[in-house]
């Protein structure tokens, strides 16, 4: 066993004075449960209500449609995520290490499945929208991929009115009567249900709704609005003047510089620095330099001066 | 039956153990050495009391379930406790850890006291996250969206879903307070055990 002095240290035999544990404990709770009543009585805690479909498919209707095509044509942000939703793309490395991809996809996600054709399934069967099912499950996957390019292509000109979604084009087949079957349930509200209702009656999974959510760019316009975003120091803030996970301002810090700024795998270094890091914190008594420091920087006279003091030192 | 043979059992093994250890006087002592005597010790027992306090206003929010804070003044009010003491307890956590760290409270043998308290920092900050995704509102929904890039990178995303809310709520409420509450007990027993770490012999260490 090492006998540097950061390491060990003779047990006191100096003199000792009283000291009531039960009595400080009860003081310090007193005064935290008071000083927390007090904190809560004058800032209260932020509650903003939460974003649903419907909300965002009656204030940004465009958007709401264009996410839906996203969905559908396979651009979307989750369409293209890879591990744990989907094999579309490698996602993150650190390094060779492509740690996401390795365990699969474990949550799996069909955009097109999930997002699209099982909601419009669930619908009451009207005749259109019944034909257009019909009609895209007859197809070959050549002649919708077909239908699905000309709705895109078109889709920069896509205008909402009178509650529906119009693209000038007319070689779509039956993508325009989906997506704006899919529009109308999600002005109605159909669609949050239809996305958290696919496990049974009984439901707390928020996945599906919430990566739909997420691909739009409705919630990242509310979120940029209340300086949440990644470049704001994201998710450490909450809504209102609150502190938030301020204990988090080291992992958000390094989204705001280079290289993480705008590095393409910053998750996963940004989660390998911060891993580094707790681990350096964590076996501090064991690294020499790391364990010196607070002998050298003798920052320990301030914490312990009535003790040097009462020894001449 | 011996008393070689009842000196053997496990049970008597332990409680001669805990009692070797950790003996009444250690365990609620009467007296400190007389270096303890600095306002930075107060942030050790002040993160306990914080601690308190999370879990009695988290058991009142778990009385009546996860959304009745949105529709109740009460409950609003009892969120806003559970909300500032959380920020109390990590206030007071941080310094505390500083503090110790300065004043190398690892040395006479305490390693694991400092990495049990190492350990509980980290478990905390992973409790108070599943709370903040836990909110159901505005907050929850764009914080989860934005953490599960960070998760999902390393993997851990297959087994901690950040966007399933019941899996969330479960970490928050029962996996995570429960390691926290057994972490922080096991750092006061050894506390408890090992004493306050001494100052350095500074006449060693003047120059």
């Amino acid at each position: 066993m090492s006998d540097s002095p950061d390491v060990t240290v003779a047990p006191w035999t100096g003199p000792q004075r009283p000291y009531d544990i039960i009595k400080e404990g009860t003081i310090a709770f007193l005064v935290v449960a008071i000083l927390t009543i007090g904190l809560a009585l004058v800032f209260g805690s932020p509650d903003e209500p939460q974003v649903t479909i419907q909300q965002w498919s009656t204030k940004a209707p465009v958007d709401f449609a264009q996410t839906a095509l996203a969905e559908l044509n396979g651009t979307s942000g989750t369409a293209q995520y890879g591990a744990p939703y989907n094999t579309a793309s490698a996602g993150q490395s650190l390094g060779p290490f492509t740690l996401a991809k390795w365990l699969g996809a474990t949550i799996p996600v069909n955009t097109v499945r999930d997002f699209v054709l099982s909601p419009l399934e669930s619908q009451p069967a009207a005749a259109p929208l019944s034909a257009a099912l019909a009609q895209w499950k007859g197809a070959s996957a050549h002649q919708r991929t077909a239908w699905v390019d000309a709705y895109t292509k078109a889709s920069a000109k896509m205008t909402f009115a009178n509650g529906t979604v119009s693209v000038p084009t007319t070689s779509a087949g039956p993508v325009p009567v989906m997506i704006n079957t899919l529009e109308q349930m999600a002005r109605s509200g159909a669609l949050d249900q239809a996305l958290v209702t696919r496990n049974g009656f009984y439901t707390s999974n928020f996945t599906l709704p919430l990566l739909f959510l997420a691909d739009g760019s409705y919630l990242g316009d509310l979120a940029q609005q209340r300086h949440l975003l990644g470049t704001q120091w994201g998710m450490m803030n909450e809504t209102g003047n609150y502190p938030g996970q301020a204990w988090l301002w080291l992992y958000t810090f390094w989204y705001q510089v280079p290289p993480f700024a705008s590095s393409a795998n910053a998750d996963v270094q940004v989660w390998g620095l911060m891993m580094l890091f707790s681990l350096l914190l964590l076996l501090v008594p064991f690294i020499p330099g790391l364990r010196s420091i607070p002998r050298w920087t003798r920052v320990y006279r301030l914490i312990w001066r009535d003790h040097y003091r009462s020894q001449g030192a | 039956m011996s008393s070689t043979e009842i000196d053997r059992q496990w049970t008597t093994r332990l409680r001669h153990r805990v009692a070797h250890r950790l003996p009444p006087e250690k365990m609620l002592p009467d007296t400190q050495p007389a270096y303890v005597a600095s306002w930075i010790y107060v942030f050790g027992v002040t993160t306990l009391s914080a601690l308190a306090v999370v879990i009695l206003s988290g058991f009142v929010l778990a009385l009546k379930g996860p959304q009745w804070w949105h529709a109740s003044g009460i409950g609003h009010f009892v969120n806003s406790l559970h909300l500032w003491s959380v920020e109390i307890f990590f206030f007071a956590m941080v310094i505390h850890l500083w503090g110790k760290y300065f004043m190398a409270a690892w040395r006479g043998g305490r390693s694991l006291t400092w990495v049990t308290g190492v350990v509980t920092f980290l478990v905390s900050i992973a409790t108070a996250f599943t709370g903040y995704v836990s909110q159901t509102n505005f907050d929850s929904q764009w914080i989860s969206t934005q953490a599960k890039d960070g998760i999902n990178s390393t993997g851990a995303g297959s087994f901690f879903n950040v966007l399933n809310f019941g899996q969330m709520l479960m970490w928050h409420i029962v996996l995570l307070p429960l390691a926290a509450v057994v972490l922080t007990a096991v750092h006061v027993l050894m506390v408890r055990a090992k004493g306050v770490v001494p100052p350095f012999e500074e006449r060693e260490e003047a120059r």
